[in-house]
């Protein structure tokens, strides 16, 4: 067999020679690239969703800011040409909540993982979502803690295996529209990767909404998930998403619990209007100044 | 092109013709691209890319609808689509050549 | 540049610890504030919540003591001023997010009214506990501020001070009060407002695509920029590069942490504050910071109406250590004392300055109250029977 570095030469003589420039190149630090994640790994298509929807929304992309936490999802912020901030496990929500009330100016994009917005973050999603903060949160659910080796989640589903439950998860997994619906957020969807581009629509949809909007990323993770499962690796994953993906918009977020290869509903499910945290804060405030007289 | 009930407009109707480009060397070999291409455009390669793995070649240029499913399909941003050069100034009728 | 007359309520007030505390962060251009409750630390969120609408700031009750931190983190990458408050378990639960400070060069102020630990300790009482927690507490190596007021008056002061260098140094800044000082009346004096000097924050000019997050300037500082502006920057709590993008190896950590360190390291001469009462003629020094220093003070009035030479090292910067000062000292002096409202933490850091050349007391000061003074009295008795250097801390007996 020919040797493959001689083969690489022939077949690429120089290979940095590109033909043209991605169209997304302009919203995503390219230097960077390759990115970390594995080979039929998900969390790539929920950032081509993403840039994509940016470019659709057309919004002042210097007026955002993505904040991501810490595991696989939480390398996007670092991929995203955006003002862009790479923080502690599960808090970029906090961290976010802060940027926006500082400067209301602000769109705050968190983009993380399951495990670090619904387990140690979670105390932060609900609490973001009760007062309302106008940002977007996508969450990427990979169903595991991918960055550490494969351990078990709050959403692993039951029975499914995972490095700390080798006999099997014994815990009932969360429902992220079902938490994020009843502690109020705006606007909640969930797509899988496989739905690119209904993902788009709905992050574009998202991004107009002032408000907690939460878009959840059933993402196919073909390196642990899939392989201690024995499910194939992602392609095999994006098959089964196309097999068993049942849409069903304005379904009521109680019936969207995901079992170990069972259905997986999709759609978009919550769409309302509540008045966000800075509507409230500021009609709070000029009636302070009104009362005090300050105008 | 066939059709089980000949549309109406169907003088009007062009069907655009799309040009893959493909970054070889950012390529992972996830074959989501090859998969889910409606019109079965891409395949596999047999060749190596810088990386070592196979990235997909464009089998079949012609039947590129410019529908850019491989380039939202793609994790790497390996891939795109640009509507061909002499399309952009005179669009072909859809039923070209087969009436 | 100058302080916003909109925060200075300039005369002369009759303010608690935790007010003055309040009335130096608006003074000093504090505008974000980020708060859970917590006792004794209170006060301070409500007289900054009170002025907040009229001032033009903003603040956020959050659902922890971490997110609060992190809140404060974000907020400041706004080009905000901002800071939280909060009392020892608040403290350590911030931890996490002193080193995402630390690590991301955000300016910060962090106000801790320390209240007797560990655990949940006595939540009203004061104490001194979390000294050791304030310059160690997060993982990692750092260097941070802390500064440790005595009076109303020194809390208006040094809260102005520590929002100043934590924009110089681009570093969180802890100010250590305790429950005695939060609720301590006194008058205070606030100046008018073209009398406080202000730091400005150090940004970048130059073009978008230049900036870099991370590129020092010759005094290990790197310039700042806020969200919004356009520049498109990436930070990250991992070891990064000047781009802020993460590099995972060993050249990267010392390229990275190691000016974390020396920023604060090559200019403790600049940081360092200390105020020294009859140091000249001293045979003995009481080393003291905070509440503890007005009971430093008063027992060094006594004893020198009773003939015995003492003098008063007072701290008010406690971190950055004034090693150069301690060791010059123990050279000339037979003894220290240091009174402490714990069971001994920077009585360590005197002994290790004073390298064997002087006697170190360590008074676990607090079972009585501050106001007591017996115990720093009897210790000073105690120094004048000693000839020797004793090669560890002497720890005051009871009824000696």
């Amino acid at each position: 067999m020919e040797e493959p570095t001689k083969a690489i030469k022939e077949i690429h003589p120089d290979p940095s020679a590109t033909s043209g420039v991605h169209p997304m190149e302009n919203l995503l630090r390219m230097e960077r690239m390759p990115h970390i994640w594995c080979p039929t790994c998900g969390i790539g298509l929920a950032v081509t969703a993403f840039t994509a929807a940016l470019t659709k929304a057309n919004i002042d992309t210097n007026k955002m800011s993505i904040v991501s936490g810490i595991g696989c999802t939480g390398r996007v912020a670092g991929y995203v040409k955006l003002d862009s901030f790479h923080t502690t496990h599960g808090r970029p929500i906090a961290f976010g909540t802060g940027i926006r009330v500082a400067n209301p100016g602000i769109k705050v994009v968190v983009f993380s993982g399951d495990g670090d917005l619904i387990a140690i973050g979670g105390n932060h999603f609900i609490h973001a979502a009760r007062r309302n903060i106008d940002m977007l949160v996508i969450c990427v659910n990979n169903f595991i803690y991918a960055m550490t080796g494969g351990q078990v989640a709050p959403t692993t589903p039951l029975a499914a295996y995972a490095t700390t439950s080798p006999y099997g998860c014994v815990e009932p997994p969360f429902n992220i529209p079902y938490i994020a619906d009843s502690a109020g957020a705006v606007y909640v969807a969930r797509w899988t990767t496989l739905h690119v581009r209904r993902l788009t629509n709905s992050i574009t949809e998202a991004l107009q909404k002032t408000g907690f909007s939460v878009v959840e990323v059933i993402s196919p993770c073909g390196m642990y998930y899939s392989r201690i499962n024995r499910l194939g690796d992602g392609l095999d994953m994006m098959r089964f998403y196309h097999d068993n993906v049942e849409i069903r918009n304005g379904e009521d977020t109680k019936n969207l619990d995901i079992g170990f290869q069972t259905k997986i509903i999709c759609g978009k499910f919550v769409d309302r209007e509540r008045p966000s945290y800075m509507e409230r804060y500021n009609q709070w405030l000029s009636e302070v100044k009104g009362a005090r007289g300050e105008g | 092109m066939k059709f089980w009930r000949k549309p109406l407009d169907l003088d009007k109707i062009t069907v655009p013709h799309g040009e893959v480009h493909i970054f070889k060397d950012r390529c992972k070999g996830c074959a989501f691209c090859v998969e889910y291409c409606p019109k079965d455009v891409l395949d596999m390669s047999e060749e190596f890319n810088i990386k070592g793995y196979h990235p997909p070649y464009v089998k079949n240029p012609d039947d590129c609808l410019e529908c850019h499913l491989c380039e939202m399909l793609c994790p790497e941003f390996a891939i795109f689509v640009t509507l061909k050069e002499e399309e952009k100034s005179a669009k072909v009728p859809i039923n070209k050549g087969e009436k | 540049m100058k302080a916003d007359p909109k925060g200075v309520l300039t005369g002369s007030h009759n303010l608690s610890g935790n007010q003055a505390c309040a009335e130096g962060a608006l003074a000093a251009g504090c505008r974000f504030l980020g708060l859970y409750p917590i006792m004794p630390a209170l006060e301070v969120s409500e007289r900054f919540l009170e002025r907040a609408p009229r001032v033009g700031a903003t603040f956020i009750q959050m659902e922890d003591e971490i997110s609060a931190l992190a809140a404060v983190l974000g907020a400041s990458w706004t080009g905000k001023r901002s800071m939280t408050v909060t009392s020892g378990p608040g403290l350590s639960l911030m931890m996490e997010h002193l080193g995402l400070g630390v690590m991301l060069e955000t300016p910060c102020v962090i106000i801790d009214i320390q209240s007797v630990g560990p655990g949940l300790g006595l939540p009203t009482r004061a104490a001194q506990g979390d000294i050791m927690q304030s310059r160690w507490g997060s993982h990692g190596d750092y260097e941070i501020v802390v500064f440790a007021p005595s009076s109303p008056q020194e809390m208006f002061d040094y809260v102005i001070k520590a929002f100043n260098l934590s924009e110089r140094y681009r570093i969180p800044v802890a100010v250590m009060s305790d429950a005695y000082l939060a609720r301590l009346q006194e008058n205070v004096v606030i100046p008018p407002a073209e009398e406080i000097d202000i730091e400005p924050r150090r940004y970048f000019k130059g073009e978008t695509d230049k900036y870099l997050p991370f590129k020092r300037d010759k005094d290990f500082v790197p310039p700042m920029v806020k969200i919004g502006d356009g520049y498109r920057f990436h930070v990250t709590g991992l070891t990064h590069d000047d781009r802020g993008y993460p590099i995972m190896n060993e050249e990267c950590q010392e390229y990275n942490v190691h000016p974390l360190v020396k920023k604060i390291r090559d200019y403790t001469d600049e940081i360092i504050e200390v105020q020294e009462t009859g140091i000249d003629d001293a045979e003995v020094v009481i080393i003291s910071y905070g509440t503890t220093a007005r009971a430093a003070l008063k027992a060094m009035e006594q004893a020198r109406s009773a003939g015995i030479k003492v003098g008063s090292l007072k701290l008010a910067t406690v971190w950055p250590f004034p090693e150069k000062r301690i060791f010059e000292l123990a050279k000339k002096v037979k003894a220290f004392i240091v009174p402490e409202m714990n069971f001994g933490q920077l009585v360590f850091e005197v002994e290790r300055c004073s390298i064997g050349k002087a006697n170190v007391l360590f008074i676990s000061h607090g079972e009585k109250g501050v106001e007591n003074i017996d115990d720093i009295l009897s210790a000073i008795r105690q120094t004048q029977q000693m000839n020797e250097v004793k090669k560890c801390i002497i720890e005051l007996k009871k009824g000696v």
